[in-house]
């Protein structure tokens, strides 16, 4: 049965979703540069840089099939359809029933695949290797992200997002060990999958380095906003994701509206702190070469098994 | 006057006293009658502990019962006439400039430790104890083994030391395991560990923890006892370090571990329903058996071979201990103080054979009999005696454990007698052209002691021929207590 | 699900966790010196682990086997170590035999069987830290790992040396800690030890040129 409050609810995440994570990035960048006593840029850039390129015209390589026209459209869909499910201000989320936890990670790999086609589609040598890279990345992050979900899911007996979520809101305060390793893992995982400093640099087209960047290389105009937009999107739906799973104290929990209202600024407050702690650990570490991502990613998964482990030997109890 | 405080204290105190005094004209000598006192007291506390039965010392913390004292008695034994041995031998070593005056204070020193802890070792009633002797025991002997520093004897001493340490942990995790069970029954008392008060409670103590805790402990102290697969140590640091060390080592130092594993076995055997402890035990003493025999017939280095044969031997007595029951027990112990006599008397013949011709290579020592004909016989005699040929005592104990196996356990036998087989074709083969043969050797400065030699081949011989009735009682009674 | 754990069991299965960490993190780290500070930091958890049963349970012998811990193998032994190294002035990097990610898989692996072993046993315990029985016994399996993938001598002394660490968690999770008696005993032995092997790494030194255990691999039956 569909509430009132829920649909309403639903609704107004999406909204939200949809307008703070292009915040966010500017949010992100902009701490960054402080801690990097730079000149920080407009924390509004982000919204500066959609507007403009929503009303550039579309160039397109020659051999451009329909795929890569049709990217960005799936992947900003894949995105928008993951913070939906995400509950960011109330379990009570009608279209939670869509997607559990499992899903969610397949929905990322949704997008995952089509910015990948779409990159090796126009047959530059940039595009493959972004592509390749990012599969590379994908391949070793999903297994951790999965197994961080199972450690969660054995404590709440569900693998849908809003059951863990509300189990883990409800619970005592009580220190899981296997909480710690999973959340540590899933920081490693988010930094990985968002394209961020240890394994990858937003800021730079570096040719050799960079992984997403590469991929976008060819998409210009309203194509290059939905990426854009899509990538702020996926930061947003990770940090919500982390911040629900581990810190889930204010979400609302059943239909009321006021318990809605009340946990937009939390949501804010949270999202700050933690896109604070984002630029801290993108200042300072410096970004590692492509080769020892694999072993970057390799702990992530250890620590995500070792987890699902101690929660099995120590937390299980009658 | 207390012959046990004795028999510990003499070791403990002569072994800093030879530290202190350094290497003297007389240290030799004050090693032997330290040696000897020690034997002396053993000696008299297994006529108390025969007249009187078992008893404590020290509160609870030592336990003396027929079964240790034997091993007692054998251990100040072979440690007497290895310490005599060892006079000569180490002096003809420094002679030869393979040691100085402050290695030679350093082995008697930690001769006389090694003493103590193998002492301790047996006659403690903590098993927690009963592990830190053991551990003490092989770091005592870890830098006797690199007595010599060349790298063969260092790498030796090193593997040695990170085998056995490994082991070591195993067994210790083994004994809080033990007392994890222990301490269900006993509660958080310091008795828990004390294996008298174990012993009674055996039945009631935990079958899963004490099946996990024996097999820790079986190949915790099986890695010092050379049961294979953890076996590799043994025939390096025998081979490499000096060879009264080898002669304890094999004499002693792997009955004393087997003597833990059994200590444990009994407890295990109460816990677990079946025939948990003794399968394991057997299936460990025939791939011992196995491996040892089969690695026999490859070997060049004198030392190395007799270490093979040391292994060899452990796992039948492994073996005979694992059918369990009073026969396979009583063979168990025979065998025990056999193979004990006979090779520690090999190692010294070894090493008097070595030392004249200047190698351990076998195919380099030739005709020993013409050099020194005492030499030349004991070394054979020896070898005679440890393939199990009758007369020696080792025949009796063979053929008792393998007529037992026949019986109880006759899938075995092929398995027994395919590998006494080939040991003895590997052995006697080496042997034989080292005792007779052309040879071109020359005098040593001092004269080798061999009585022990003959000394431990009379005994064995002796046993073979006839076991007095007292020694019999006797070995019926350990025989018992194993269960 | 949510039966209440006491908060001091949460502490010492934190603890329990963070040892097992460390465990990994020693398998992976190819640096001496790091080496040697991860083992102080096992030594200072297992410290810590132990001060708050001895809390819990009032059991004094505790405290002295913590402040035993804390001495022997948070301070002493990294400090001998520390000394060593600089003495032998090893190289800074040691190689291990197999690539790192393929030793954590193995890791995980023998934590998987440590755990497996064990879970039947912990049911059995009455202690509130019971759970870490599991990974006492991982932590000996890494460190045993360890042992067997690394070259150097040091390094293998340092996996001597958190297997004893495994052991003593083993002794204080399972059963709040062995007779003292006992635990001095062992305090003394891997004191000695250390101290042996300390004489030992000079030794082969000297005659090696190296602390490589490759070097020693000619006693052979080939």
């Amino acid at each position: 049965m569909i509430s009132v409050s829920g649909l309403l609810g639903q609704t107004f995440a999406i909204l939200l979703a949809l307008l703070l994570a292009p915040l966010l990035s500017g949010w992100v960048g902009q701490c960054r540069a402080w801690l990097q006593s730079r000149s920080a840029p407009p924390l509004l850039l982000p919204y500066y840089m959609l507007h403009k390129l929503f009303h550039k015209d579309v160039v397109l390589a020659n051999g451009a099939s329909s795929l890569f026209r049709a990217a960005p459209f799936v992947i900003f869909g894949c995105m928008v359809l993951a913070c939906a499910i995400i509950p960011s201000l109330s379990t009570d989320l009608p279209l939670a029933p869509a997607a559990d936890a499992l899903a969610l990670v397949g929905v990322f790999g949704l997008a995952r695949i089509f910015i990948s086609l779409a990159a090796m589609d126009v047959g530059t040598s940039f595009g493959s290797l972004g592509g390749r890279r990012e599969m590379l990345v994908g391949f070793l992050a999903e297994p951790a992200l999965l197994m961080v979900i199972f450690t969660l899911a054995l404590t709440a007996q569900s693998t849908s997002v809003a059951t863990i979520v509300e189990t883990m809101a409800r619970r005592d305060f009580v220190i899981y060990p296997s909480l710690a390793f999973a959340g540590i893992a899933f920081t490693f995982v988010s930094l990985a999958e968002n394209a961020r400093v240890p394994v990858d640099n937003p800021a730079t087209h570096l040719e050799l380095t960079m992984i997403h960047e590469a991929m976008i290389l060819e998409y210009s105009g309203r194509h290059l906003a939905l990426i854009e937009w899509a990538a702020s999107l996926k930061m947003y739906a990770y940090s919500c994701l982390g911040l629900a799973l581990f810190f889930p104290w204010g979400i609302a929990a059943g239909d009321s509206f006021a318990a809605l209202v009340a946990a937009i600024p939390l949501l804010l407050f949270k999202l700050a702190i933690g896109g604070f702690l984002l630029a801290v650990i993108e200042t300072i570490n410096a970004k590692m070469r492509i080769f020892r991502a694999p072993e970057f990613l390799g702990t992530a998964f250890l620590l995500a098994v070792l987890g699902l482990l101690v929660r099995l030997l120590l937390e299980s109890r009658v | 006057m207390d012959f046990f405080v004795i028999m510990l204290f003499i070791p403990l105190v002569s072994g800093a006293l030879l530290t202190v005094v350094g290497e003297r004209e007389w240290a030799p000598n004050l090693n032997i009658i330290a040696s000897f006192g020690t034997f002396l007291a053993a000696a008299g506390l297994t006529v108390e502990i025969v007249a009187n039965g078992p008893r404590f010392a020290f509160g609870e913390h030592f336990f003396i019962d027929s079964l240790n004292v034997f091993f007692v008695a054998l251990t100040a034994f072979v440690g007497l006439t290895t310490s005599i041995f060892s006079g000569p031998y180490m002096r003809n070593e420094r002679e030869h400039g393979k040691l100085t005056a402050a290695r030679l204070r350093l082995y008697k020193s930690m001769y006389q430790l090694f003493m103590f802890t193998m002492l301790v070792a047996l006659t403690t009633n903590n098993l927690g104890i009963l592990w830190v002797a053991m551990e003490a025991a092989t770091l005592t002997t870890v830098l006797l083994v690199s007595l010599y520093r060349t790298p063969a004897s260092l790498e030796a001493a090193w593997k040695y030391f990170i085998l056995c340490g490994v082991g070591i942990a195993q067994a210790l995790f083994g004994t809080i395991l033990l007392y994890f069970a222990a301490e269900r029954v006993l509660g958080q008392t310091g008795n828990a560990l004390l294996w008298t008060h174990l012993v009674e409670v055996k039945g009631q103590l935990e079958p899963a923890i004490m099946a996990l805790s024996f097999i820790f402990l079986l190949v915790g102290y099986g890695t010092k006892v050379g049961l294979a697969p953890l076996h590799n140590w043994l025939p390096d640091a025998h081979a490499e370090g000096p060879t009264p060390v080898s002669a304890v080592l094999s004499g002693l130092l792997l009955n004393v571990a087997l003597y833990a594993i059994l200590r444990c076995k009994v407890l295990a055997d109460g816990a677990i329903p079946g025939e948990f402890a003794g399968n394991l035990m057997m299936g460990f003493g025939l791939f011992t058996l196995l491996v040892a025999a089969f690695f026999l017939s490859r070997q060049k280095d004198v030392k190395r071979m007799f270490a093979y044969s040391s292994i060899e031997h452990m796992g039948l007595i492994t073996f005979a201990f694992g059918m369990g029951g009073a026969v396979a027990n009583f063979a168990g112990l025979l065998h025990m103080t056999m193979h004990s006599l006979t090779k520690s008397a090999i190692f010294f013949a070894v090493g008097h054979a070595t030392q004249k011709t200047g190698t351990q290579l076998m195919e380099d020592i030739r005709g020993l009999i013409r050099i020194n004909p005492l030499i030349g016989w004991g070394l054979m005699l020896g070898t005679l005696a440890i393939l199990g040929m009758p007369p020696f005592g080792v025949f009796a104990s063979e053929f008792m454990i393998l007529t037992y196996a026949m019986k109880h356990h006759p899938w075995a036998t092929p398995v027994l007698l395919l590998a006494l087989g080939v040991a003895f074709a590997a052995i006697f083969g080496k042997v034989q052209p080292m005792v007779f043969g052309e040879t071109e050797a020359k005098r040593l400065p001092h004269a080798p002691a061999i009585t022990p030699v003959f000394l431990h081949l009379g005994i064995v011989l002796m046993l073979g021929l006839y076991i007095p009735p007292y020694l019999t009682r006797w070995f019926h009674e350990a025989a018992r207590m194993l269960g | 699900m949510n039966v209440a754990i006491p908060f001091s069991a949460q502490l010492i299965n934190l603890f329990a966790s963070v040892i097992l960490l460390l465990g990994f993190a020693m398998l992976a780290q190819r640096r001496v010196l790091q080496l040697i500070n991860l083992f102080a930091l096992q030594g200072l958890t297992l410290c810590l682990s132990t001060v708050v049963a001895a809390v819990t349970t009032g059991q004094s012998h505790l405290y002295w086997s913590a402040a035993l811990t804390l001495v022997l193998k948070a301070i002493l032994l990294p400090w001998i170590l520390h000394r060593l190294v600089r003495r032998l002035q090893v190289k800074g990097e040691v190689e291990s035999l197999i690539n790192i990610p393929t030793t954590m898989l193995v890791g995980i692996g023998l934590v998987i069987i440590a755990f497996n072993v064990a879970l039947p046993i912990s049911q059995l315990s009455h202690t509130i830290t019971r759970g870490t029985l599991g990974i006492a016994l991982a932590t000996v399996m890494l460190a045993f790992l360890m042992m067997i993938t690394r070259q150097k001598a040091i390094t293998q002394v340092v996996g001597f040396l958190a297997m004893e660490n495994g052991l003593f968690l083993a002794a204080t999770s399972a059963t709040y800690g062995m007779p003292m008696v006992v635990e001095l005993g062992i305090a003394l032995d891997v004191l000695v030890g250390v101290i042996i092997l300390g004489v030992f790494f000079f030794q082969i030194r000297d005659q090696f040129d190296s602390l490589d255990i490759r070097h020693m691999e000619r006693l052979k039956d080939s």
